[in-house]
This record gives C-alpha cells, sequence and structure tokens, in this order.
C-alpha cells in the first residue's frame, strides 16, 4: 500500500493541477495578507474560501484522477496486490497531495506575514486542520461515487450535486425548516443539523472562534456552551472522523466486492 | 487675569494670617483624635488635616464649610456599620482620603459620601473600595468629581450600589474618575446640565453609565468596557455625547449603547467596538450620528422601531457581523456619505463616493430578527446567495433604506 501511496503521490506532487492548487492558495494568501496586513481579519475571508472551495476541489480532484488513472488502476489489478491498498493508497495519495498544497500554500504566506507573532495562531491552525479534514472527506466521498458510477459523465455529476447539496441545498433546507417550525424549541434540531454536515459543522467551529459577537445571542449561547467546551470540540471533531472513515471504509469494502 | 489671581491669593493669604481659616489636625495623638471631633471643634472654611493612619469612623456628618485634606491617604473604615461622610453644608471639600467598609443595606442606600441639599462641593483624589454606593449626590448642584477611583466588589444586581450616583443635582462635574465593579459606574436620574468627562467605567454587573430623565448633559472621551450589559441612555432630551468609546459589552443582552426615548441628541466621534450590539436604538427620534466608529461588533445598529428623523453620516461600519438591522419595512431615516467595509460598489467619476447605493439591510438580518435561531447559518454560502439576490431587488427589506452616497475611503 505504501509504495502506491508512495506512486500516486508522487505521479500528482509532479502533476500540474497540484502546482495549479498551491500555486493558488500561495497567492490567496498573499494577495489577502497584501490587502488587509492583518493575519486575524484574512483569517476570516479564509475561512469563507476553505468551507466552500476546498470541498468542490476534493470532490472534482477525486473524480477527476479515478477516471484518469483508471487503466493504470486495471494494471495494477493484475498484480498479486492486495485491492485495500491499491485503492487506499490511491485514495490517500490524493488527499495527501491536496492536503499538503491546502497547508504549505496558506501557511507560507502567512508565515512570513508573521502568524507566530499574532494570537490568529489557534484561529489559523484550526482553519487548517478543518480544512484538511474537508479534503479527506471530499476525497473520499467523490473515491466513493467514481467507484459506483463507470460512466464518467454520470460521476462528475453526481460529484457536483453532492458538493452543490452539502454547500448549499443543505442550508436551504435547514433555513426552511428553522422558519417552518420557528414556534417549538429548534436548540437540538439545530445542534444536530449542524453536525450530520461536514461543511456546516467546520463553519460553525471556526465562526464560534472568530464572529463571537454576533453569535452570543441566545441560539449563539447555546451553541457556545456546546462546541466551546472541550467535550464540544471532542465530539465534533469525532463527528468530522466519521465522515472521513465511513466513506473509506464504504470505499474499502465496494472495491473488495467490484468486479472489473 | 494674572492681577486677579495675585489678588485672590494675597486675599487667601490675608484670610489665614487673620485666622479666619485654620487648619485642624486629626491623628491619634492630637486633640482631635477622630474626624467626628475635628469637625466638631473646626470653624466654618477651615481646613481638617487628617494625618496617616486608620480611622474607624461611620456617619460622619460634615454640616459645615470645611476642606477635609487626608495626608497620604488616611483610611476611614466604615466597618460595614452604615454611611460614612454625609454632607450637608455649602462649600465643602474632601480630598486625598481612602474609605472602605460602606455598610450595606437593603432598606437605605448606605453611600461612602453622600452630598444632599448642598452647593459648590468638591470631591477630589478619593480612593473607595468595598461599597456599597459610592459618591451619592442628591439634590446638590454646582460640584465637581474629580480624580476618583471607585472599586467595589459586587456580584449581584440587588445588593449592590452604584458608583457615582446623580439624583435631581444640577451643574455637576463628573471627570477622571475611575469606577469598576459596582452595580451601575455612573448613574444619573432627573439631573440636569451635567458634564461627564474622561471616566473610565469597566466590569460593572450591569450598566456603565446609566441615566433616565436627565436633559442637556454633555458626555465626553469617557471609556465603558466589559460592562455587564453597556451603556443605558433612557428617557432624555438634548444630550451630547461625543468621543467616547464603547468596547466589549459581551452577552446575551448587552449592547454597547441602549437609546431608548432620546430625542435630539447629538452623537459624535464614539467608537463601538467587539459589543454584541453596537447602538440599540428605540423610540429616538432626531438624533445625529456622526463621525462614529463601528468595527467588529455583532450588529452595529439595532434599531427596533418608532425611531424618525434620525441621521446617520460619516460613521465608519467596519466588518460587523451586521451593519443595520430593522424590524420594520417603514424607514424614516436618512443614512449618507458613510464608509461600509462591506460596500462592493464602484467609483467612475472619482469623486470619492461610490456610484451604486449601498443597502445596509440584508436579507439574513431580517430573517435573524425574524427566527434568532438562524443565526447559526451565518457566513453560509447560501446565506450569501439569497443575500446577494436581496441586493439586486428587495423584497422583504425596506427598500429605501439605503445609503446613496457610500463612501469609498475609510474616514480617518
Amino acid at each position: 500500500m505504501l509504495k502506491i501511496l508512495k506512486y500516486s503521490f508522487y505521479d500528482l506532487i509532479r502533476s500540474r493541477w497540484s502546482y495549479v492548487y498551491f500555486l493558488f492558495y500561495l497567492a490567496l494568501g498573499f494577495v489577502l495578507l497584501f490587502l488587509n496586513n492583518d493575519v486575524s481579519k484574512a483569517v476570516i475571508t479564509l475561512m469563507n474560501i476553505i468551507i466552500v472551495l476546498v470541498p468542490l476541489i476534493g470532490t472534482i480532484f477525486g473524480v477527476m484522477y479515478y477516471y484518469n488513472s483508471r487503466e493504470f488502476t486495471e494494471l495494477l489489478l493484475a498484480q498479486p496486490i492486495k485491492r485495500t491498498s491499491i485503492f487506499l493508497g490511491q485514495y490517500l495519495g490524493v488527499a495527501g497531495s491536496l492536503s499538503l498544497s491546502l497547508i504549505l500554500g496558506l501557511g507560507i504566506p502567512f508565515v512570513i506575514y508573521g502568524l507566530f507573532r499574532s494570537d490568529a495562531i489557534f484561529d489559523f491552525t484550526l482553519l487548517l486542520v478543518t480544512g484538511g479534514f474537508l479534503t479527506l472527506i471530499f476525497t473520499a466521498l467523490s473515491f466513493n461515487i467514481a467507484l459506483s458510477n463507470e460512466n464518467k459523465i454520470k460521476g462528475f455529476g453526481y460529484a457536483v450535486l453532492l458538493w452543490l447539496f452539502m454547500a448549499v441545498i443543505y442550508d436551504g433546507l435547514f433555513l426552511m425548516s428553522l422558519i417552518l417550525f420557528e414556534e417549538y424549541p429548534l436548540d437540538t434540531f439545530s445542534l444536530t443539523a449542524t453536525m450530520l454536515n461536514p461543511i456546516d459543522l467546520s463553519r460553525t467551529l471556526i465562526l464560534l472562534k472568530l464572529d463571537i459577537s454576533a453569535l452570543l445571542g441566545y441560539t449563539g449561547a447555546v451553541f457556545k456552551d456546546f462546541f466551546g467546551t472541550n467535550k464540544g470540540f471532542l465530539i465534533s471533531f469525532t463527528m468530522l472522523a466519521l465522515w472521513t472513515i465511513l466513506p473509506i471504509w464504504r470505499l474499502i469494502h465496494k472495491a473488495k466486492m467490484k468486479d472489473f | 487675569m494674572c492681577i486677579k489671581r495675585k489678588l485672590i491669593f494675597v486675599l487667601l493669604v490675608g484670610m489665614s494670617i487673620f485666622g479666619h481659616a485654620k487648619t485642624i489636625e486629626v491623628c491619634a495623638d492630637c486633640e482631635a483624635g477622630t474626624v467626628k471631633k475635628g469637625i466638631a471643634i473646626a470653624a466654618d472654611f477651615d481646613t481638617l488635616l487628617i494625618k496617616k493612619g486608620t480611622y474607624s469612623e461611620f456617619n460622619i456628618q460634615v454640616d459645615k464649610p470645611l476642606v477635609i485634606l487626608g495626608e497620604s491617604y488616611p483610611v476611614i473604615d466604615g466597618r460595614d456599620q452604615g454611611e460614612i461622610f454625609t454632607v450637608v453644608s455649602d462649600n465643602v471639600t474632601i480630598d486625598g482620603l481612602f474609605i472602605i467598609n460602606v455598610g450595606t443595606s437593603y432598606t437605605e442606600d448606605y453611600a461612602a459620601i453622600r452630598v444632599v441639599k448642598s452647593k459648590n462641593f468638591l470631591i477630589q483624589n478619593v480612593v473607595l473600595e468595598k461599597l456599597f454606593f459610592g459618591i451619592y449626590l442628591e439634590k446638590s448642584s454646582h460640584g465637581r468629581v474629580y480624580h476618583n477611583k471607585i472599586i467595589g466588589d459586587a456580584v449581584e444586581e440587588f445588593n449592590s450600589g452604584n458608583g457615582i450616583q446623580l439624583w435631581y443635582s444640577n451643574n455637576i462635574e463628573v471627570e477622571q474618575n475611575i469606577v469598576q465593579h459596582v452595580r451601575d459606574g455612573i448613574y444619573l436620574e432627573f439631573s440636569d446640565d451635567v458634564l461627564i468627562k474622561n471616566n473610565i467605567s469597566t466590569n460593572n454587573v450591569r450598566y456603565g453609565l446609566h441615566f433616565m430623565f436627565s436633559n442637556n448633559d454633555i458626555y465626553e472621551n469617557n471609556v465603558f468596557e466589559n460592562n455587564g450589559s453597556g451603556v443605558a441612555v433612557m428617557f432624555s432630551k438634548y444630550i451630547e455625547m461625543r468621543n467616547n468609546t464603547f468596547r466589549k459589552n459581551w452577552g446575551a443582552a448587552s449592547f454597547g449603547m441602549l437609546l431608548k426615548e432620546i430625542n435630539d441628541a447629538e452623537i459624535t466621534g464614539n467608537t463601538f467596538e467587539k459589543n454584541t450590539v453596537g447602538i440599540s436604538i428605540e423610540g429616538s427620534n432626531r438624533i445625529k450620528y456622526l463621525k462614529n466608529n463601528f468595527s467588529n461588533n455583532g450588529w452595529a445598529l439595532k434599531v427596533r422601531g418608532a425611531c424618525y428623523g434620525n441621521t446617520f453620516s460619516s460613521n465608519n461600519f467596519l466588518h460587523n457581523s451586521f451593519d443595520v438591522s430593522y424590524n420594520s419595512k417603514l424607514n424614516d431615516n436618512i443614512f449618507s456619505g458613510n464608509y461600509w467595509s462591506k460596500y462592493t460598489g464602484y467609483d467612475l467619476n472619482k469623486d470619492g463616493t461610490g456610484d451604486v447605493p449601498y443597502r445596509p439591510v440584508k436579507l439574513f438580518s431580517y430573517i435573524v430578527n425574524r427566527t434568532p435561531e438562524t443565526i447559526v447559518l451565518l457566513r453560509s454560502l447560501f446565506m450569501d446567495i439569497i443575500d446577494f439576490s436581496e441586493k439586486v431587488s428587495p423584497v422583504f427589506t425596506p427598500d429605501k433604506l439605503l445609503d446613496a452616497t457610500p463612501l469609498m475611503k475609510q474616514i480617518q
């Protein structure tokens, strides 16, 4: 598995897209800091980008890589290698290189602009950690989609739909139900609904660090009581980990069963 | 002017030479062993010099015009028995004392220094600790409360008192005081023509500054930070608030400043920073908001209704989660020439103002007003999309509420 991981990883590291992705984050980091010159304010802007762009790129890139390397996968399948290691290796290669681009691309400009001297370091670390989780989650989901769909167009369609649902439609439904049931106590509902979507969960985790003043209303207090404590923090990260592990487990399961 | 001063000086020296104003020393071994005794033997316009030491006394009544001067902060310990100084005479000065342990009562408002129906008093350089009420001015006028430090230990509202309280007291100057950990830092009721300047009121249980039914007052260069609910300003007319700072008033029901039934006021050059709500406005009319800075608040302005004829111009709105929230579709307030950090328009003719009007009320802030729980969707992509569509064609938000001349650059 490690060999395949290494191969996939180096293959991707050498590929143009990884560089584009890395350079995009690098440029973004520098431009943001150049315009703002304030690390903590740049972190807020960055959050918007991370929770929207990271899942999108993870999904598209995962699907693309799977379909592109299909012939190579088939070649590998002919060798005496465990299926688990082939797919897991490929997955980790993609997710790893994407995470690396994200962390290096954003990390370098922030470190140059004095991250270690600013008090935003914890917020920034949280941002990168959630960004890393989102990459892992959405790459795994996209591998699942690609594995289940032989048809490339269908696969891409589902992948985009998945992103659209998680990033936009889910919040729309969430909002509608909040407004529809406004006469009922909605604390537990909104907490659960937030936990069930990794994008919402990451957003809330970061928001509680940044927009604290707006969130200090009644609902905010409920959220702060939950996410602000160590227990809530732990549960949130367990949730993110679950979101990572479940698709990977299904990926392995599916790969074992699949008839190529 | 100079000659006049010299004349006064000569006069004063003359008075002291002719024995009109003696200095009476108060110390453990002196003729006057206690402050009470000192007051008893003093004649009008004498100076009572209290030497360093601890004096366990309470209910000290100052009933003649005296200067009570402490030397290196003598301690007056009330032993939680009741009120400490009660001034009932005109022309009294209290200077340089350290007063502790004022009694707590649920039926009487015991104060460290209470001034009753007196004029021309001066209270300065006094340090108050472990108090119930601090400096309580009752039906007094033409006085000055200057450079005092009041540090309470209030935890609950019902069993604590206010730092500086003015009740039916007019023409008073309250300057350079530091008030901490009491119920209301500075409290005014029925007090007109008062100047509150350069005070620092922080960490109080309820309000940093609280006033009601007090007209024609001026508030300048004060700092109100981290108070339970912020500053509450109610039922008053012709108020001027300039260059004050309202900071870090955080909590479910907190605000930088609450305006309720305030008319014809001017609010200029103030800074509202990191409050849950910058200014919460209710039933306040004809107020001019000029050159204020609203930065990093949850809501910069929360307008709750019945507010007419207000003008908001030349203010900076920087990085607030919501700039303005409105709960009605009716608008009679004018927004013009403000800087909004969220403004995304352009300025083709380069006159410094944007060519596209800015709409400070977002659809999301309307939704949050309706269903507070929706705040959890703050900064979600879905919200940005519906905010954008509302911006293009307003349906839910008041369509006349806009800044037609938003500035392109922040006002310094």
